[in-house]
C-alpha cells in the first residue's frame, strides 16, 4: 500500500441558509482546501463528491458542485452518493492504483430544504418499512430504548454526552449549536422522541466540507505535518433492524479491526455520533479507552450537515494532527438507519 | 495501471422488459447478481466487497437503496460502496470495483447496477424544477435533439442516418434473448412513419424505458487464473469529466470524451480503434449518437461518422461492429446501461455473446458510457490476452 496522507481540510455550515445554494457553499471550501494543499488545483489528479439527491430534491445534485469545484480542462471525477467519508475511501483507492498521486474531496447537502428526518425514512426497506414511516429520529430513540433496556446505559448518561458535546462546541466556529451547560440542566428539558431530548438528537444543518489528500511523495513536499491515513476500513450491517442486535454496531467493530483500531492508543476519537447513545455505541465497539478524548469539536451533537458530516469527522482529526496538539487519532463516519454502515479512519502524524 | 492485473471473471443480466412486476427491486438485482456468480464459479460468500451503481435515487423513489439492498447483495459485513455519476454510472461503477482489485484490496469483487423504470417516469425524474436552476422540464431526448441538430448542421449528415442506426441495433437485437425490445419487422420505413418527438428524434431513435440489472464478478489475476471460465481482462480504465454549461464547451464532441478515449487508449496500447478493436459496445440512447461517438472516440475523423454508419461499417458484419448486443437502443435500464455496455464488451472477448457473437482478431473490445450533458465519460478496454 502506498502512504498517502491527509494534507488540508476546509469546512462551512449554517443552520437553515437562504442565501445560498450548493455550488455557493462547496465553492469557498474547495477554494480554501485546495489552496491550503499547495498543490494547484489543475495538478490534483482525482476529484471526487459525496452528496444526496433527495436532499436537494432533484436528480443530479452533484452535478452542480462540478461547476464548484472546477472541471475545465476536464478531470478524473467520481461521485458517490454517499457521505463523502466513502468518497475519501474512493479516492484513497485511486491512488492505490498508482494513477493519481492526489485527490480533491468534498460532500455537500442543505438538510434544511427538507423535513429531513422523515425524507431519510426512504432509506429503509421500500416494501414493509418506508410504508410505516419511522423517521430517522424514531429509528434512533428504538435503538436508545434497546440500550436503555439492556440496563448499561441511562438517562444521565445520555446527558453527560450531550452536555460535554454542547460545551466543547463553544470553542468550534462551524457548530450549530452550543451551550455552556451541565448534565442536570438538560435531564430537566422535555423528552421529546421518548426516550430522547432535543440535545441527543444532531441539529439540521446545512453545509459543506472538503478534503485534499496526497501520496507520500507529494505530501512531503507540500505539507509540513501531514496526517497520515494508518488505516482505513467501512462495512455494512442487514437493512432490517429486526434482525440486528441494536445494542451494539457489528459493522463498527469490524471496519475498526481492519483499520486498526482496536490497537487504541488514540489522543482523539471524532465519531459520527448523530445521537448521544450513538455516542456511548461506538465507544465500546471501537473498544475507545478513557484516555481518547471523544469528540472535542462538538462533534454531530454540534454540527451535522448530512453527506459532509463523516469527512468533516476526518477533517477534525486532521486538524488537530496539523496543528501538532496531537499524534494519533481516529475519525468515523456513519449512515444508514440505527448506524447501519460505518466507515473507520485512523490518523497519524509523522 | 495498477499493480494487479484484473478480469472480469463472471457476467449476468436479466432480462430487459418495461416492468417487472413479479420481482422487487431486491428480486430484480439479485437475478442479475446470482448469475455472474455461477458463470464465476463463486457464491455471496466468495466476494470481498459489493460496489452498487444506478442513476438518480428519484427514478425508483428510494434513497441510497444499496443500503435496503445490503442483505439481497450479501454485502452484511463487507464493504459496500454506491457509485452515481449520472448515465455513466454503470461503467464507472465498473471501474471503481475493478480498481478495488488492481489496488490489491480485494480479490474478488462484485459489481452490480440497475433500475427498475417502471417504479416511475424518468422523464419526470430527470424534470424537477429545482430552486436557482433554470427548470429544463426536457428528459434527456430535449436535452441531446439541439446536440444532435448541431452536429447535422456541422457535418452535413443527411437526415436518414440516425434511422439507419436506430435499425441496425433493433436487428441486431434479435440475436440478443435477453434485450428489450424485440422488433423484428423493423425498416427505415418505420422509423421515419413513427411520431417525432424532438426533431430529429422520432419514437423509435430513442431508448426504451426498462427494468434490468446487470452484475460483474471482478478478480484479481490468480482468481481469474483458477475461474471455471473464460477472463476478460482489464487493459485499460477511464473517466473524465467537464462541467455543464460554460461558452467554451463543445457539447457536441465534448473534450472529456476525447480525452478520456485518448487515456484508455493509452493504457491498452490503441493507436486505430477501428482496426485494433474487434467491436465496441458504445452508449447510444439516441440513434445519432452513433455517428456522434464514432467521431468523439476517434474512430474517424471528425465529420466522417455517419459516413461510416451509412457505409454499414458499424453493422454486425461490418468491419467494426457496434453495438452487436443490440445496444441502449435496445434496452435501457439507465443506471445499468453503461455496465451492460462494459459486460457486453467483455463477453465478447471470452466468446460468450451467444448468435450475436463476433469473431475475434484482435481479442480486444470497448466498452463506453456517458452521461450528464454529454459530460461525464467512462470506458474500458477488454481483451482475451493478460495485459503486458
Amino acid at each position: 500500500m502506498r502512504d498517502v496522507a491527509v494534507i488540508s481540510f476546509a469546512q462551512e455550515t449554517a443552520v437553515k441558509d437562504r442565501e445560498r445554494n450548493e455550488v455557493e457553499f462547496i465553492s469557498p471550501v474547495v477554494r480554501d482546501a485546495v489552496a491550503g494543499s499547495g498543490i494547484a488545483r489543475h495538478d490534483i489528479g482525482f476529484t471526487i463528491s459525496g452528496s444526496c439527491d433527495y436532499l436537494s430534491g432533484g436528480p443530479f445534485t452533484f452535478v452542480q458542485g462540478l461547476d464548484a469545484a472546477g472541471a475545465w480542462p476536464p478531470v478524473k471525477e467520481s461521485h458517490v452518493e454517499m457521505d463523502a467519508a466513502w468518497a475519501l475511501y474512493e479516492a484513497w483507492v485511486a491512488i492505490q492504483t498508482g494513477d493519481v498521486d492526489s485527490a480533491l474531496i468534498y460532500g455537500f447537502g442543505k438538510s434544511s430544504l427538507t423535513d429531513i428526518h422523515e425524507v431519510i425514512t426512504l432509506q429503509t426497506d421500500p416494501y414493509t418499512v418506508a410504508p410505516l414511516w419511522p423517521s430517522m429520529v424514531d429509528l434512533a430513540a428504538l435503538q436508545a430504548s434497546a440500550l436503555f433496556a439492556e440496563g448499561d446505559v441511562t438517562e444521565r448518561d445520555l446527558a453527560e454526552v450531550a452536555a460535554r458535546s454542547r460545551r466543547d462546541a463553544c470553542a468550534n466556529p462551524f457548530a450549530v449549536v452550543s451551550e455552556e451547560v451541565d448534565a442536570d440542566t438538560l435531564l430537566g428539558r422535555p423528552v421529546t422522541h421518548a426516550p430522547l431530548r432535543d440535545s441527543d438528537i444532531a441539529p439540521v444543518t446545512d453545509g459543506a466540507a472538503a478534503i485534499v489528500i496526497a501520496a507520500a511523495e507529494v505530501a512531503h513536499d507540500v505539507c509540513a505535518r501531514p496526517a497520515w491515513i494508518r488505516g482505513i476500513d467501512h462495512r455494512v450491517d442487514a437493512p432490517h433492524i429486526g434482525v440486528r442486535d441494536l445494542t451494539t454496531s457489528a459493522s463498527t467493530r469490524r471496519a475498526g479491526e481492519e483499520a486498526g483500531a482496536l490497537q487504541g492508543g488514540f489522543d482523539v476519537a471524532e465519531l459520527h455520533a448523530q445521537f448521544s447513545h450513538d455516542e456511548l455505541l461506538l465507544r465500546a465497539a471501537l473498544g475507545l479507552s478513557a484516555e481518547t478524548a471523544i469528540n472535542p469539536s462538538g462533534g454531530a451533537l454540534g454540527a451535522n450537515p448530512l453527506m459532509a458530516s463523516g469527512l468533516i469527522r476526518i477533517g477534525e482529526v486532521f486538524r488537530r494532527i496539523n496543528a501538532g496538539e496531537i499524534g494519533r487519532g481516529l475519525a468515523h463516519a456513519t449512515q444508514g438507519p440505527c448506524l447501519q454502515q460505518n466507515l473507520v479512519c485512523i490518523l497519524e502524524g509523522e | 495501471m495498477g499493480a494487479v492485473r484484473t478480469a472480469v471473471v463472471g457476467v449476468g443480466q436479466t432480462r430487459h422488459v418495461s416492468a417487472r412486476h413479479d420481482v422487487s427491486i431486491a428480486g430484480l438485482v439479485r437475478e442479475a447478481a446470482l448469475e455472474a456468480l455461477e458463470d464465476a464459479g463463486m457464491d455471496f460468500g466468495d466476494i470481498d466487497a459489493v460496489v452498487v451503481g444506478k442513476a438518480p435515487d428519484t427514478f425508483e423513489g428510494v434513497l441510497m437503496p444499496e443500503l435496503y439492498l445490503a442483505d439481497a447483495l450479501g454485502a452484511v459485513g463487507k464493504p459496500l460502496l454506491r457509485v452515481h455519476t449520472a448515465g455513466s454510472v454503470g461503467g464507472s461503477t465498473a471501474i471503481v470495483a475493478a480498481k478495488l482489485v488492481m489496488a490489491g484490496i480485494h480479490k474478488r469483487v462484485l459489481t452490480v447496477s440497475f433500475e427498475k423504470q417502471s417504479e416511475s417516469n424518468a422523464t419526470w425524474g430527470l424534470s424537477v424544477s429545482m430552486p436557482f436552476t433554470a427548470p429544463l422540464v426536457a428528459g434527456a431526448g430535449g436535452y441531446f435533439a439541439p446536440l444532435i441538430r448541431a452536429y447535422i448542421a456541422r457535418s452535413g449528415a443527411p437526415r436518414h442516418i440516425g434511422h439507419l442506426v436506430a435499425v441496425k441495433d433493433r436487428r441486431a437485437a434479435l440475436r440478443n434473448p435477453k434485450a428489450h425490445l424485440h422488433l423484428p419487422d423493423i425498416d427505415l420505413k418505420t422509423v421515419e412513419e413513427s411520431f417525432l418527438l424532438w426533431d430529429p428524434l422520432r419514437y423509435l431513435d430513442t431508448c426504451p424505458s426498462s427494468d434490468g440489472a446487470m452484475a460483474l464478478v471482478i478478480g484479481a489475476e490468480d482468481v481469474a487464473d483458477a475461474a471455471p471460465g473464460p477472463a476478460a481482462w482489464v487493459h485499460g480504465t477511464a473517466m473524465r469529466s467537464e462541467p455543464t454549461m460554460f461558452a467554451g464547451r463543445d457539447q457536441v464532441n465534448p473534450q472529456a470524451g476525447r480525452d478520456c478515449a485518448a487515456d484508455v487508449y493509452a493504457q491498452a496500447g490503441i493507436t486505430n480503434p477501428r482496426e485494433d478493436f474487434d467491436c465496441a459496445e458504445v452508449y447510444v440512447p439516441f440513434s445519432w449518437y452513433e455517428p456522434m461517438w464514432l467521431e468523439n472516440l476517434g474512430f474517424c475523423a471528425e465529420g466522417d461518422g455517419w459516413k461510416l454508419t451509412e457505409a454499414g461499417v458499424t453493422a454486425p458484419d461490418g468491419d467494426i461492429p457496434w453495438n452487436p448486443s443490440g445496444g441502449v437502443l435496445s434496452s435501457n435500464p439507465i443506471g445499468a446501461s453503461g455496465m451492460i455496455r462494459f459486460g457486453e464488451a467483455a463477453q465478447q472477448v471470452r466468446e460468450r455473446a451467444g448468435d450475436y457473437q463476433v469473431p475475434l482478431k484482435t481479442g480486444l473490445a470497448l466498452g463506453h458510457a456517458y452521461g450528464g450533458g454529454s459530460q461525464f465519460f467512462s470506458m474500458w478496454v477488454v481483451g482475451n490476452r493478460k495485459p503486458e
